[in-house]
């Protein structure tokens, strides 16, 4: 009961403004796929033109294979949970829940047994003749998600759904959406700017900036293999070092910094000459010297105890600020604030990329 | 004691404004708030002595005197001037139950069937002016662009700028037997002969509905433009079709600001007066009339009062009765 969707090359206009620009994706089938991005990046408006409330200017959005131009949101297999969820407060819980069912004609009585059997789902058992008001952030949640499910639609889309709960919520609330999703086996589509969301529960995400889609792949691929100085930036903390290949192979590249010569992979195979950024994961650092095309020297500008680690930030050559981050288990001795500390990285843990627009900044 | 009645009238309010006044000191004395200033202290004596009287006369001379003085007026018989006062000023009922027997016998259909007609009318056109004004305010709240939006609101207002006779008389031109609309529909060849829309009424309906069409129009618009946009989208990818959701989400939503416009609308409409003179037919006879009659044509005002409180308490009434129907609360229709 699961449709996958495909868009094929959909650019989204309000007037001059293109706020998604040429999306190419293939979304399969039963799966968790998420949308990353920053605040304004057209996330919404991807959904929504998948939803159906917007045509895309160009392109084509095809759910099941069935192209969906001409084709109203109330007749899409598709189901919205809203950023602000929506939920109707003039009816009950149990009403809000089988609306859908409603619509259709459906009798009272299979819409009551409807509504038990998701009020089970979703952990509010004998809880369908409440008002909306009545429920906790996190219920209101879940019956929101019921609302959607009740239509059985082939497709859920999910618009920053949690972002409106408090952290633990929000953490509960992440295994709960994943463990439902495994139980319906229908396609999520999920939209998020939290990356701890997307790689918590995804099968895949695109990550997004400024309309345009700049990855798509796993968690994992995503995280350790990003394709644009965008998403190395964007998804987790990352350290950028801005400058100029000044040897290349293949595999390695050497990039000449402020803070000399520092070594990374290559996978994009950049040439001699060429401007690049070299990114190094605050956990890839060691705090101690290494050889030298690998190692940084710096002073302690503050310590951070955050108990399952401790961030210690640094200030490097040119005020440039620089992330490390240490396990518990490590052996190392923090540095006190204002000592000179030598850091260093493993050389494959260094990853040199073209230079582009870095988030956040 | 027939002239004291009168005279309780003028009492009443002095009465109720006292006891007023004393629960406020005992309010005062009870919870004693040392920072606290006395009125005159905050306003110096003569301005509040200025102050005082202007409130007091204007709520005792311009709002409760009138009301009561009518109030006792009407359980008065109609006495020609000199006889005020004497031994046949009784109160009675008299002129509440002239409505339906005549004081010489017989029922009194021309006057019940004014009334009748009038409340029934006031009704039609209370629902003709939601079901116009219901779209616009939709319209105007959650689906128009704000530029055209401005523009219909434009278009709704500047109308009103046009005095009520000369909108009535300009609707009266457009509706004759030989008006525009009778001409283009002849033109045209839908018609032989003109249709007689002043005889019929339909004048008086399209008049009354397009006097009170704002009073309508704002509590609507006011009500819906709150309602999340969300909560239609949500209801339309339900799939709901487009009448359901107005109907499940929009209409529950703003009933208190629909049961206000109609409330308004119905309320102004039972009272109105020049356009039902204009526009209704030769054989109508709007209610109003009927009182306007019997104050300034006729001079019987007990019996022009009587009819007034029969009309407004007619009117209460059956709002309450429609609020309570609807489960509206008497105050959310003010919020
Ligand atoms: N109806 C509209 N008219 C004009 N511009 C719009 C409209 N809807 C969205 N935009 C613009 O398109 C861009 C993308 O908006 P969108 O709502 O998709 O962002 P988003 O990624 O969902 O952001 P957020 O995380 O803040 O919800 C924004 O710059 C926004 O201003
Ligand atoms: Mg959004």
């Amino acid at each position: 009961m699961s449709a996958g969707v495909e868009l094929d090359h959909v650019t989204v206009r309000f007037g001059d403004f293109t706020a998604v620009d040429s999306a190419t994706l293939d979304i399969r089938g039963g799966e968790f796929f998420s949308f990353l991005g920053p605040s304004g990046c057209g996330k919404t408006t991807i959904l929504r033109t998948v939803s159906g409330f917007l045509n895309p200017s160009e392109g084509a959005v095809r759910i099941g294979g069935k192209d969906m131009a001409g084709i109203g949101p109330n007749k899409r297999p598709t189901a919205l949970i809203f950023q602000n969820l929506a939920l109707f407060p003039l009816m009950s819980v149990a009403e809000n829940i089988t609306y859908g069912l409603r619509v259709q004609g459906i009798d009272k009585a299979t819409r009551q047994k409807k509504a038990d059997e998701l009020l089970a789902l979703i952990a509010l058992k004998g809880q369908g003749n409440k008002l909306v008001s009545e429920l906790s952030g996190g219920q209101k949640q879940r019956v929101a998600i019921a609302r959607a499910l009740c239509v059985q639609p082939k497709v859920l889309l999910l618009d920053e759904p949690l972002s409106a709960l408090d952290l633990k919520l929000r953490q509960h609330m992440r295994n709960e959406l994943r463990t439902i999703q495994r139980m319906v086996g229908i396609t999520f589509i999920y939209i998020t700017h939290d990356q701890g969301e997307a790689l918590t529960m995804s099968d895949r995400i695109a990550v997004m900036s400024d309309g345009v889609i700049q990855q798509v792949g796993d968690g994992k691929a995503v995280y350790d293999e990003p394709a644009t100085a965008f998403v190395a930036s964007f998804v987790g903390e990352n350290n950028p070092f801005a400058g100029t290949v000044v040897q290349a192979d293949p595999s390695f590249a050497l990039v000449e910094t402020q803070f000399g010569r520092l070594l990374g992979r290559n996978p994009h195979g950049l040439e001699q000459g060429a401007r690049a950024i070299l990114f190094v994961r605050p956990e890839s650092f060691q705090l101690a010297a290494g050889a030298a095309e690998t190692t940084l020297s710096s002073t302690v500008k503050s310590v951070a105890f955050e108990g399952n680690m401790t961030h210690v930030f640094l200030e490097g050559a040119g005020k440039k600020d620089i992330t490390v981050t240490v396990g518990r288990h490590a052996a190392t001795r923090i540095p006190e604030q204002g000592e000179t500390a030598a850091i260093s990285y493993d050389p494959a843990l260094g990853l040199a990329l073209p230079e582009g627009k870095l988030a956040r900044e | 004691m027939p002239v004291s009645s009168r005279l309780v009238a003028l009492i009443v309010p002095f009465v109720v404004i006292a006891i007023f006044w004393l629960m406020a000191r005992r309010e005062a004395q009870r919870s004693q708030d040392p920072t606290r200033k006395s009125y005159f202290e905050r306003n110096g004596t003569t301005l509040g002595i200025v102050f005082i009287l202007l409130v007091a006369f204007w709520t005792l001379f311009l709002v409760v005197l009138p009301y009561l003085y009518m109030v006792v007026e009407s359980f008065h018989p109609t006495l020609p001037p000199p006889k005020r006062g004497g031994p046949e000023d009784v109160l009675t009922l008299a002129q509440y139950k002239s409505l339906v027997v005549l004081p010489t016998g017989g029922t009194n259909v021309t006057h019940m069937g004014a009334f009748v007609f009038s409340i029934v009318a006031s009704i039609a056109v209370t629902a003709l002016n939601f079901a116009i004004c219901y779209p616009l305010a939709y319209y105007m709240a959650q689906a128009g662009s704000a530029q055209k939006v401005r523009l219909v609101m434009l278009g709704l207002i500047v109308p009103y700028w046009v005095n009520e006779i000369l909108r009535a008389f300009s609707l009266r031109l457009l509706l004759a037997s030989k008006g525009l609309i009778n001409q283009a529909l002849m033109a045209i060849g839908l018609t032989d002969a003109p249709i007689d829309f002043l005889g019929n009424n339909v004048g008086l309906y399209v008049g009354l509905s397009y006097a009170y069409l704002l009073i309508m129009i704002f509590p609507l618009y006011n009500a819906i433009e709150s309602l999340d946009k969300n909560q239609i989208e949500a209801a339309r990818d339900l799939g709901a079709p487009w009448w359901r959701i107005h109907w499940d989400v929009v209409i529950p939503y703003a009933k208190p600001g629909i049961a206000s416009g109609c409330t308004m609308v119905f309320m102004l409409c039972a009272g109105s007066l020049a356009a039902p003179l204009f526009l209704g037919g030769p054989r109508t006879l709007w209610f109003t009339s009927v009182i306007y009659n019997f104050f300034f044509q006729a001079f019987n005002w007990p019996r022009g009062a009587a009819y007034s409180f029969i009309l407004l308490i007619a009117c209460i009434a059956l709002v309450m009765l429609m609020l309570r129907l609807f489960k509206v609360s008497l105050g959310e229709t003010i919020k």
